[in-house]
């Protein structure tokens, strides 16, 4: 019971569930450099400079005030301009092969390692 | 058997990943977020001479057709589309409205005076969130709307063939 | 103008040489004659110097500014610093093209001259391949990107170089990764001349195994100079993006670090032969095709070249024919691997390295699907995905606890062991001692997670474990070395990670704000005019709460010829910390945005990257 409670942990924290609440600007920033600055040869948000990362950086700290929470956030700039503004892609069905080739490859390759030792 | 095979994932992988390269070659490298039948989202602007707040609800009403375009003094791409617009104004069947984009108030009238006043009104974005509200990104960009959905988005300045396309999209 | 012709002259002589190449070589292969070698020897020599007067050629004509040269004029200014003319000249598409073209023709004449002691079939089709690869890249520079093309009328001034690219780190950075990537060019060569001589065996594997560390070295050193370069110039306080560039450099190195491994186990105990191919063949590939997709324009990143499909289209298809050939011969000579001497065990050390190349193999294909998904994504359904740091990050930070626990242990395995290794119960001593200042760590930074505890908890292991070989008698000291290293670089990038702090406002001249205890002052503003840009220099005081006063000048320069802006940032560096101070000016008169962050051990990544690569250099000069 509890090897399935630790394992159940382990795997929410790889996933970075946050237990505690996070200052605002922390915030802010660990969002703006999740976006992409669209008019930028592939800055984020928070590295550039550009009229339109500043006008975001705006919206993300009022957003965040209005009480807005980090999966609303990107919702919101995902329904104004696509998928291509946020760094991480989603685990949907156009992406889900992203995810999961490197990991069959990696079970496949233990696959044929194990095999060398274990059948002869 | 084994290595047959083999040998054919791996010709159909290899051709698979040639075909992807050779047709990435000839794709666009920039990428334009089209946000078709949108609806847009209410908004609050002030009125660039007068100060006060209009709120979308009053200005987009449905059945007409609005025009919104994104424009400041500091962009020269606006300055060039400018004529177009002018032409635009004559159409009464076009409410032509000027978003004007982080700038400051006395260049934009500045911009205005010297250039001429193709709008019917002309409505601030001093901070820039309005146009992300609507799905912008840069300027100068224009927008067709009817009623409260976005018709079509032009991104650059307008040309003689966009005035005609939108026109004609308005007469239908 | 003479020394663009006489450049011009020298690559096409280069050209003809190849192809005398080709025929001496075609006439060796079943002739016994001593002078066909000779020849060989010789051409391959009048190839290189044809090759290099070429080269010198191209810089000459950028230091004289000989506008009439097309690529002179595209990428110069006769007001750049003569440093930058110099570097100028392979700083763009075309000059870049022919430093490749320059380190092949190069590396295959160190072939043939190290390579006399193993046989004149395996050493003949080596330069044949090569060869053939060098018949590429000359006919793609001559056809589609020559870097002599004339001009005509001679324009008066040139059109300038990016002013981000002046830069020392910048200059060197193509030169050394390019020693990577075309040592690779030898090793797939070698490898494929071996397979068809079927002489993949231990003393192919000794021999080899030089042109593999030196590669690895280069290429090692090449990205930790990019990524010095990123973080000095580039303003942002990062070091590595996840930027496609970036991780085209990156795939390479993984397969050669799983490479490096692998073949010590094809020369101590002649297996894994078919592996070993199918690395060597890929690592090469994989240099080849980050040529092309940088080039052609189709990924998105802020090192972009030129776009331009013409080039992407030839490129490709050299490509893929050396990807077919390589394939053919592959699966057209069987590799002989004889069963008896066959026998592998659970707890060997080739297990062990069979485990780094899983892993090796996994980062590979993270870093690959990363940067080629969103290419296949859009060809297929129009779609664009982004993606960035996040992505990589949840991939590879579980396998690398794994990774790094692995790598402690499985040093200490032997050759052929078939016996369970002897449980030391000092190991559970380091174990506890890990996790206690893991916990410690994460407590002080406040980053709490399970996640974070184990991740250190397994660095510090390899830490412990790596530092006590050293203590072992008769121990690989390069090998410790490099393990020790790579255990450091990994421990400062995670500290690095967990422990930068970052503040940033607009800020105008006279302006004082409160950081936590300390405060920011702008305390100077002045611009001055430099030979190509103007300088406007702005002076902070950043005091602590003992009142101690440090001062930055984070510079802004606005460049005349092409016109762009670039942020030069101001960083101190001390052992234990950078503290990094940009600006950036803004459309508002007056007001800079200021950016201050913390960044602690910044010198110890760059050092450990340097230890690492001395422990590939022991390892290259160790008589084993």
């Amino acid at each position: 019971m509890k090897k399935n409670f630790f394992f159940i942990l382990f795997l929410l924290s790889i996933f970075n569930y946050s237990y505690g609440l996070e200052k605002n600007s922390v915030l802010e920033n660990k969002i703006a450099k999740n976006l992409r600055c669209l008019v930028c040869q592939g800055q984020s948000i928070y590295d550039s400079q550009s009229e339109f990362a500043l006008s975001v950086k705006l919206i993300i700290k009022r957003k965040i005030n209005q009480g807005n929470s980090e999966k609303e956030i990107y919702e919101y700039f995902k329904s104004q301009y696509g998928e291509w503004i946020l760094y991480e892609p989603e685990i949907n069905k156009k992406t889900i092969f992203l995810w999961v080739f490197p990991l069959i490859l990696f079970a496949f390759g233990g696959y044929l390692i194990f095999r060398k030792f274990f059948i002869k | 058997m084994k290595k047959k095979i083999i040998l054919v994932l791996v010709i159909i992988t290899l051709s698979f990943v040639f075909f992807i390269f050779y047709k990435s070659l000839y794709k666009k490298n920039y990428y334009v977020p089209q946000n078709i039948s949108k609806k847009i989202i209410s908004f609050k602007a002030k009125n660039l001479y007068t100060n006060n707040y209009l709120n979308s609800d009053q200005l987009l009403l449905d059945k007409k057709f609005t025009v919104i375009n994104i424009w400041a003094s500091w962009c020269l791409p606006c300055l060039k589309e400018h004529k177009y617009l002018m032409k635009l104004k004559q159409n009464n069947n076009i409410k032509l409205i000027g978003l004007n984009y982080k700038d400051k108030k006395n260049n934009a009238k500045k911009f205005i005076s010297e250039n001429g006043n193709p709008y019917d009104l002309i409505l601030t974005d001093e901070e820039g969130v309005l146009s992300i509200d609507l799905g912008a990104y840069g300027i100068p960009e224009t927008f067709v709307i009817k009623g409260k959905k976005i018709l079509k988005k032009y991104i650059g300045p307008l040309s003689q063939t966009n005035i005609v396309e939108i026109e004609k999209l308005i007469s239908k | 103008m003479f020394y663009t012709q006489l450049g011009n002259y020298s690559l096409v002589f280069g050209f003809i040489f190849s192809l005398i190449i080709f025929f001496f070589c075609f006439k060796g292969i079943n002739n016994k004659s001593k002078k066909i070698e000779t020849n060989i020897f010789s051409f391959l020599f009048l190839q290189f110097l044809s090759i290099s007067l070429s080269f010198i050629c191209l810089i000459i004509s950028f230091v004289l500014s000989d506008f009439s040269n097309e690529t002179v004029y595209n990428n110069s200014h006769t007001t750049k610093p003569l440093f930058y003319k110099i570097s100028g000249s392979w700083g763009n598409h075309e000059g870049s093209l022919l430093l490749w073209l320059l380190v092949l023709v190069f590396f295959v004449f160190i072939f043939s001259l190290t390579s006399k002691k193993h046989p004149k079939e395996y050493r003949i089709l080596t330069i044949v391949f090569q060869e053939v690869i060098i018949f590429g890249f000359i006919s793609f520079l001559l056809i589609t990107s020559n870097p002599f093309n004339i001009i005509f009328p001679t324009p008066v001034e040139g059109l300038g170089l990016n002013p981000i690219l002046q830069d020392p780190a910048l200059a060197i950075h193509p030169p050394i990764l390019y020693l990577g990537y075309v040592g690779s060019s030898i090793i797939f060569s070698s490898s494929l001349a071996a397979l068809t001589q079927n002489y993949i065996n231990k003393s192919w594997a000794s021999h080899i195994k030089k042109w593999i560390i030196s590669s690895w070295i280069f290429l090692t050193l090449g990205i930790l100079v990019g990524s010095i370069w990123a973080y000095y110039e580039l303003g942002w306080g990062g070091f590595w993006f996840w930027d496609a560039v970036e991780n085209i450099s990156l795939m390479p190195w993984f397969c050669l670090t799983a490479l490096l491994h692998t073949i010590l186990v094809l020369e101590k105990r002649n297996l894994l032969k078919k592996w070993t191919l199918i690395l060597s063949i890929t690592t090469f590939t994989l240099s080849v095709s980050g040529t092309f997709l940088v080039r052609s324009g189709i990924l998105n990143s802020v090192h972009t070249f030129a776009n331009d499909p013409s080039r992407g289209i030839f490129i490709l298809i050299f490509l893929f024919i050396l990807i077919i050939l390589s394939i053919v011969i592959f699966f057209f000579f069987q590799v002989n691997d004889r069963p008896t001497i066959k026998k592998s065990f659970l707890f060997s050390k080739e297990t062990a390295i069979m485990i780094n190349n899983l892993f090796m193999m996994y980062f590979l294909s993270v870093v690959l699907i990363g940067t080629i998904y969103p290419i296949i994504l859009e060809v297929l359904s129009d779609n664009r995905v982004s993606i960035g740091p996040p992505f990589y990050n949840k991939l590879l930070y579980p396998f690398l606890i794994l990774f790094l626990i692995i790598m402690a242990f499985g040093t200490k395995l032997n050759w052929i062991n078939s016996t369970l290794p002897k449980v030391r119960y000092i190991n559970f001593f380091y174990l506890f001692i890990s996790i206690l200042i893991s916990i410690y760590i994460v407590e002080i930074t406040e980053t709490k997670y399970l996640f974070s505890t184990v991740l250190f908890g397994a660095n510090f292991i390899l830490i412990i474990k790596t530092t006590e070989d050293f203590f072992v008698k008769n121990n690989n000291f390069s090998q410790n070395l490099a393990h020790f290293a790579f255990s450091i670089f990994i421990l400062s990038i995670l500290l690095n990670g967990v422990l930068s702090k970052e503040f940033s406002a607009n800020m105008k001249y006279g302006d004082e704000i409160k950081i936590n205890e300390s405060s920011i002052k702008f305390v100077n503003l002045e611009t001055i005019n430099k030979k190509n840009y103007k300088s406007i220099i702005t002076g902070f005081q950043i005091i602590d709460k003992n009142g101690k006063i440090e001062n930055f000048n984070p510079e802004v320069r606005i460049y005349n010829q092409p016109e762009i802006l670039t942020s030069e940032a101001d960083i101190k560096s001390d052992i234990f910390s950078d503290k990094f101070l940009v600006v950036n000016l803004l459309k508002d008169d007056g007001y800079f945005n200021v950016r201050y962050q913390i960044k602690p051990f910044m010198l110890w990544i760059w050092t450990s990257i340097v230890l690492l690569s001395i422990g590939g250099m022991l390892s290259f000069f160790r008589r084993v």
